[in-house]
């Protein structure tokens, strides 16, 4: 298994032959130039704006109580809706990729949805099922339960949004490799929870991989249906992006770039993970990543 | 061997990684309690008056009962917000830009009686404000008064009247001036309405959007403003960049004020909630309420250099030369109302 990856390595590895070098230095140049156009300029300036008034300016914004809450609400809604998208998308992803039944061709477009669907409709939706004037909104009112402009709301419209990632990213890796390692590992006694730790997870780990730390970064991101299902009281339903535009309407723009550049940190860091996770694991990579 | 270790570590720095997630995750479940929290759910411009008054009500609250409150603030587009109230936000008090938004609240939840005006001084208003234009410094387009909103090639900024109080107050100050200027003539009233919003660039949702737009993005040549904002403006982004030009006649705002009952009763709060709005009326809070640009009800508590700012003008009300909100509100600006006839986006 190492070796024939080894031996792939240098194959893939060689520049495409025909293009003369000029073409080469001017396609790679206008690729530089618009990746740093795009993606680090901001980024850079999100970092600038959010010093440009020293560095106790910038401490004194994140430490603020307001702030604070805004992180804690961003990771603790993470926390809860990215777990929950790992198990449903599991899950979906096998009953899709291992059974044939009606309906099937359906569920795949279902699961489609929220990236398909404005974010704003998704906010609005969960207002009309469980805002005052809504579907559910009597029996709420009367249990006393306040789902919309609370925690659970900006949960539940962090959970549709962010639902795709995970079943998105190991769907194709489940359909490509087959059941024939699982049928296996049935036929040999295994039982079916035996059988999707040892064979099942261990195949998909790393779609799975990069379907929890996209998700994760949406979550931590996502602004519109937040913003719908939020009611925005300060310090108690403002996550990290919703204070950012706060803080921004309050011509605190130092704040608003501080927390930004938070933010930004967040989703470095998860990319710095998955850098880390693939480098440390490099060869089983080469070895089960399906080509 | 070496790799090994750096695997190692490598391992360790992910676990450590992860553990400081969870943790941070275990802080923000456990919070501080207070003895009670209100939550006033705002419109846009009132982010840093009511800062200052609810730390002035929470010191003087612990004074005199001894509780330690709390309050939350929410801020919005007037109409957006009276919207999320409606849909459910548990709002102890409401402290909106019109009357009409309260009134829909009370229409449409059931959660506020529908004589809430009554409730307090003033109709419930403990301030007053008007609408004002700004402009750019040196006024490079030459605006005087409404009449020169209306003139090809000037920018307006303003924000949308079907989601923003200021907005609605923002037209009717410009159809009240409308009105004297061509005597009554209501077709010639509409086409000048009209033209102004043929000049309007962008159309926000909410009064401090708008406010952004104009200030700090540098769009469009006038803003048509609440007056305590644009005093804001002077006073964040300096008075050498902007000009206040008070207009000849303008409206009487009355932001008002009231407890949503149906939340007060079930969160047990009203004590504290009607304490906050009557709060409002106190010469400690009259002072803030003109410190921050709005016209206060008692002159004699606010200090004379904030009282100094404001310039005597013709101000018209809605009850005087509109009939009301409640004959207002859909005339002008509910379905198929004067708005919906006359805003046709130019561009």
């Amino acid at each position: 298994m190492v070796d024939s990856a080894r031996d792939r390595a240098p194959a893939a590895r060689q520049p495409a032959r025909g293009e003369s070098l000029a073409v080469r230095v001017v396609l790679i140049g206008i690729a530089l130039a618009f990746v740093s156009l795009m993606l680090v300029l901001p980024l850079l300036s999100v970092f600038t704006e959010a010093l440009r008034k020293g560095w106790d300016v910038y401490v004194a914004a994140i430490r603020e109580p307001d702030a604070h809450s805004a992180i804690r609400l961003t990771l603790l809604v993470a926390a809860i809706a990215v777990p929950i998208n790992v198990v449903t998308g599991v899950a979906g992803a096998w009953v899709i990729a291992r059974f044939e039944f009606p309906g099937r061709n359906l569920l795949v477009s279902l699961i489609d949805l929220p990236f398909s669907v404005s974010p704003v409709i998704t906010g609005l939706v969960y207002v009309l099922l469980f805002g005052a004037q809504g579907v559910f909104g009597t029996w709420l009112a009367y249990n006393d339960v306040q789902i919309i402009f609370a925690v659970p709301g900006i949960v539940l419209a962090t959970i549709f949004v962010t639902f795709p990632f995970v079943c998105r990213e190991i769907l194709p890796i489940m359909q490509a490799q087959g059941s024939a390692d699982e049928e296996a590992a049935l036929t040999l006694g295994a039982g079916p929870w035996w059988m999707f730790f040892t064979i099942t997870l261990p195949n998909i780990r790393w779609g799975l991989l990069y379907g929890v730390l996209l998700c994760n970064a949406r979550a931590m991101g996502e602004f519109g249906a937040v913003s719908v299902v939020s009611g925005r009281i300060r310090g108690l339903t403002t996550t990290m992006p919703l204070h950012i535009e706060i803080l921004y309407n309050e011509y605190n723009s130092v704040a608003a770039f501080a927390v930004a550049s938070l933010l930004a940190l967040l989703a470095l860091l998860t990319l710095l993970a998955k850098a880390l996770l693939e480098w440390r694991y490099a060869d089983e990579l080469a070895a089960t990543r399906p080509l | 061997m070496t790799a090994f270790c750096t695997k190692r570590l490598l391992d360790q720095a992910l676990a450590v990684l992860a553990l400081m997630f969870c943790f941070a995750v275990v802080a923000g479940v456990a919070r501080a309690q207070q003895d009670v929290e209100l939550l006033n759910v705002s419109y846009d411009p009132t982010r840093e008056l009511y800062r200052e008054v609810n730390a002035a009500f929470i010191a003087d609250w612990k004074a005199r009962s001894g509780q330690t409150a709390a309050i939350r603030l929410s801020h919005g587009g007037s109409g957006a917000q009276a919207r999320t109230v409606i849909d459910g936000l548990a709002a102890d008090v409401v402290t909106l830009a019109l009357a009409g938004d309260i009134d829909a609240i009370a229409q449409r939840s059931g959660k506020i009686p529908l004589n809430w005006q009554t409730r307090l001084p003033f109709n419930s208003a403990p301030y007053t404000s008007t609408i004002v234009l700004l402009v750019r410094k040196g006024n490079p387009k030459g605006i005087k008064d409404w009449g020169d909103l209306a003139k090809p090639g000037v920018g307006v900024v303003t924000p949308n009247p079907k989601t923003s109080g200021g907005a609605r107050w923002n037209y009717l100050a410009a159809w009240a001036w409308g009105q004297k200027a061509f005597g009554g003539d209501d077709t010639k009233v509409r086409d000048f309405i009209a033209a102004i919003f043929r000049n309007v660039i962008v159309l926000d949702t909410g009064a401090r959007g708008s406010t952004t737009t104009f200030a700090q993005r540098n769009i469009g040549d006038a803003l048509i403003a609440w007056e305590n904002e644009a005093f804001l403006v002077l006073e964040e982004f300096g008075a050498d960049k902007f000009e206040i030009v008070t207009p000849s006649l303008s409206i009487l705002a009355e932001p008002p004020v009231t407890l949503v009952d149906g939340n007060v009763e079930r969160k047990r709060t009203r004590a504290v909630a009607q304490a906050y709005l009557e709060f409002l009326y106190t010469p400690a809070a009259q002072a803030l309420i003109a410190k921050h640009f709005y016209r206060p009800r008692f002159q004699q508590h606010a200090r004379a250099e904030d009282l100094a700012r404001f310039k005597a003008l013709e101000l018209v009300t809605v009850d005087g030369a509109f009939g009301g909100w409640a004959k207002a509100q859909p005339q002008h600006f509910g379905d198929g109302g004067t708005f919906d006839q006359l805003y046709k986006p130019a561009r």
